[in-house]
């Protein structure tokens, strides 16, 4: 598709009765993160999360995978259809771009500037939607449904409230027909079947897909994809807007918490269930 | 003085014990009020007023429901301006949690999600990477908004009953322009165990169950818990989705966890490491489950909780 209006706008995309369904841009969010089976530490004066031993957010990689399959679905890169890999983070996380695109993004995004640090959710969203809008009319932003260091799941929705868009939230399946979206989202005590027109932002659960591994002819193709490294000036936003300095939240104190003590531990010699009854009633759990 | 308001979602017939906390914090920082959405009933209204709320907030809209999330944010930050709050309060869920993004956007409110405690001051306390640190944090904006996780305050009923003015508030005529819409929804049947992420008691069973949660839902019973599940149960399809504690799954902190046939991999205790006691039983002594159990059994759990199961019933009569 040539040519398109602005993301939000009335005629945002043409009529979805064409026979020859149009081809996709999507903007897949990866995070750089602490990897979770190490120890992970909050460090230095902000309290932020300790980055070394850093890898693509596990959680991110279901998004890619959402991603490459509905770019699949109509023809591939080939067909002229667009992933975009989107990260956010210190000069490490391009190598949450690079992964990205041996997994089979088509082109990566590394938005990076020292004034970014200790961003809360309020801050990363406004940085992540003017990099989004920096990148011109996408057709769905993906993105994971929690990133494995904040935890938060605001990101999201706060990207739909600032991009103006439809959000579709906790996606376990995902549709796309024409440009109508559809998903299964489960809710406490219910599951419901949700419904949008692209342009949309999407989060998708872990039970959407099966990600898959970066394979030896990926890994040589994404030598040859392009990487766009952006700062704050290139996508119009001023330090004081971002970091510690733009956030509506601050962390003021931070206590590792006592590692568990291990406990008393028992073998079974036919008897521990009854054991088991005693501790609790010991700790007045019954 | 300090006005709190809490969003109160569709309780249908009573008040959730979740909701009855965030009245009881909502109190404990000054003036408290009810932003409500959905059916209001007489028990429900009374409850709100016993719990000491000056006023309820009620849109004007009725259809906020029929979509996702965004309506009911822009809903709630009228109820904001119109009330005065200076701190929302929500639930932890994950609307909650989606309602307080939006709306901390439209009120450049600042957003503090999984918090377990809340200073008179407004300073919040929660435990992040999957509980491995307890911090404070505070909003820096003029309205805080909080979720608060269940289970983070004792319930208090207010010392004198309010008589809460009901007022309505204009939902704004673009509210649901560019949200997605619910097209369906199908109810799962209600299991009559208490709600895995309010109870008190979780007993949980994973891939050494192999199949059969019985002996799993029978303590639960006994105890008269929840049931929860490592990933590996719930991939292989022997119990739903819903029952999942972990990472991707439901965040418990119970008085009383007790593990079944699960080896403690990062993304459960990601789940239930915060609860009180930690109780596993685990025929592998190798397994990493034993490294955070305050009581571990080593032996096999088909013996193990039958016996505890009927040894409770014995107990207790
Ligand atoms: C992105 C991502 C998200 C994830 N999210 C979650 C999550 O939310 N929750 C979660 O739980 N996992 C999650 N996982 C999976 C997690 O990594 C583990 O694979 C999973 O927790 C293992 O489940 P398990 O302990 O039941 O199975 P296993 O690791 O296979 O352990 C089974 C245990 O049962 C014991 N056992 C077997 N038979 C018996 C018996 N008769 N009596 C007593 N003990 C017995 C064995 O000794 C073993 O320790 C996630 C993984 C990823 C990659
Ligand atoms: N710094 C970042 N760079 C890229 N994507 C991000 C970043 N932070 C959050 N996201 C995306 O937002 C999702 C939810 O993150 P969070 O709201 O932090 O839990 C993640 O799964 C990512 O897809």
């Amino acid at each position: 598709m040539a040519m398109r209006p602005a993301a939000g706008h009335p005629q945002a995309r043409k009529a979805a009765s064409n026979t020859v369904e149009e081809t996709l841009k999507i903007v897949v969010l990866v995070k750089h993160v602490p990897d979770a089976q190490f120890d992970r530490h909050l460090t230095g004066q902000g309290n932020t999360v300790d980055r070394d031993e850093s890898i693509l957010s596990e959680l991110d990689e279901y998004a890619l995978e959402a991603a490459l399959q509905l770019s699949e679905a109509r023809g591939g890169a080939k067909a002229g259809n667009e992933v975009i890999a989107l990260s956010m983070g210190p000069a490490g996380a391009v190598n949450s771009v690079k992964k990205s695109l041996q997994i089979g993004a088509s082109s990566g995004v590394h938005l990076s500037d020292d004034a970014l640090a200790g961003s809360d959710a309020a801050a990363t969203s406004l940085a992540l939607a003017a990099a989004i809008r920096y990148l011109g009319p996408v057709d769905l932003v993906l993105t994971g449904m929690a990133s494995t260091d904040g935890e938060t799941s605001l990101v999201p929705a706060q990207l739909a409230e600032r991009l103006g868009l439809p959000q579709i939230t906790f996606a376990s399946a995902l549709e796309l027909n024409g440009s109508t979206l559809t998903a299964r989202r489960d809710g406490d005590g219910h599951s419901d079947t949700v419904e949008a027109t692209l342009p949309a932002v999407v989060s998708v659960t872990d039970q959407i897909n099966e990600p898959r591994y970066p394979n030896f002819k990926g890994i040589l193709a994404a030598k040859k994809k392009k990487i766009t490294t952006l700062a704050l000036s290139d996508i119009g936003i001023d330090a004081s807007q971002v970091g510690a300095a733009g956030s509506l939240t601050v962390v003021e104190t931070a206590a590792a918490r006592p590692p568990r003590t291990a406990g008393t531990i028992i073998t079974d010699e036919g008897d521990a269930g009854i054991k088991l009854v005693d501790f609790l009633a010991a700790q007045k759990l019954l | 003085m300090a006005k709190a308001l809490v969003f109160i979602d569709n309780p249908g017939g009573a008040l959730k014990k979740s909701s009855l906390e965030l009245l009881t914090i909502a109190r404990s920082l000054g003036e408290s009020a009810v932003a409500f959405n959905g059916e209001l009933n007489d028990d429900v209204a009374a409850s709100i007023a016993a719990h000491g709320a000056a006023a309820i907030y009620r849109p004007s809209a009725t259809d906020l429901d029929g979509y996702l999330v965004a309506p009911k944010a822009a809903y709630l930050a009228a109820a904001v301006a119109a009330s005065g709050a200076d701190t929302v309060l929500l639930e932890n869920s994950a609307d909650g949690k989606e309602i307080a993004a939006r709306l901390g956007v439209k009120l450049n409110a600042g957003v503090i999600t999984d918090v377990v405690g809340v200073d008179a001051d407004g300073t919040a306390h929660k435990s992040v990477l999957a509980g491995a640190y307890t911090t404070t944090a505070k909003a820096r904006t003029a309205v805080a908004v909080l979720t608060v996780k269940p289970n983070s305050v004792d319930v208090a009923e207010a010392p004198a009953a309010g008589a809460p003015e009901t007022v309505t508030v204009e939902v704004p005529a673009d509210a649901a322009a560019t949200a997605a819409r619910i097209t369906a929804r199908s109810e799962r049947p209600a299991t009559g165990r208490p709600e895995l992420t309010e109870a008190r008691v979780v007993v949980a069973g994973g891939r050494g169950v192999d199949g059969d949660f019985g002996p799993v839902e029978a303590l639960a019973d006994a105890l008269g818990g929840a049931v929860g599940a490592s990933r590996a149960a719930t991939d292989a399809g022997w119990i739903g989705h819903d029952y999942q504690v972990g990472q991707t799954g439901k965040t418990v902190s119970p008085q009383l966890y007790i593990s079944a046939g699960i080896s403690g991999a990062i993304q459960q205790k990601a789940g239930m490491q915060t609860s009180k006691v930690i109780v596993a039983i685990n025929k592998d002594a190798e397994s990493p489950v034993f490294e955070i159990a305050d009581f571990g059994i080593i032996g096999d759990l088909f013996k193990v909780l039958p016996q505890a199961t009927e040894e409770i019933k014995k107990r207790k009569g």
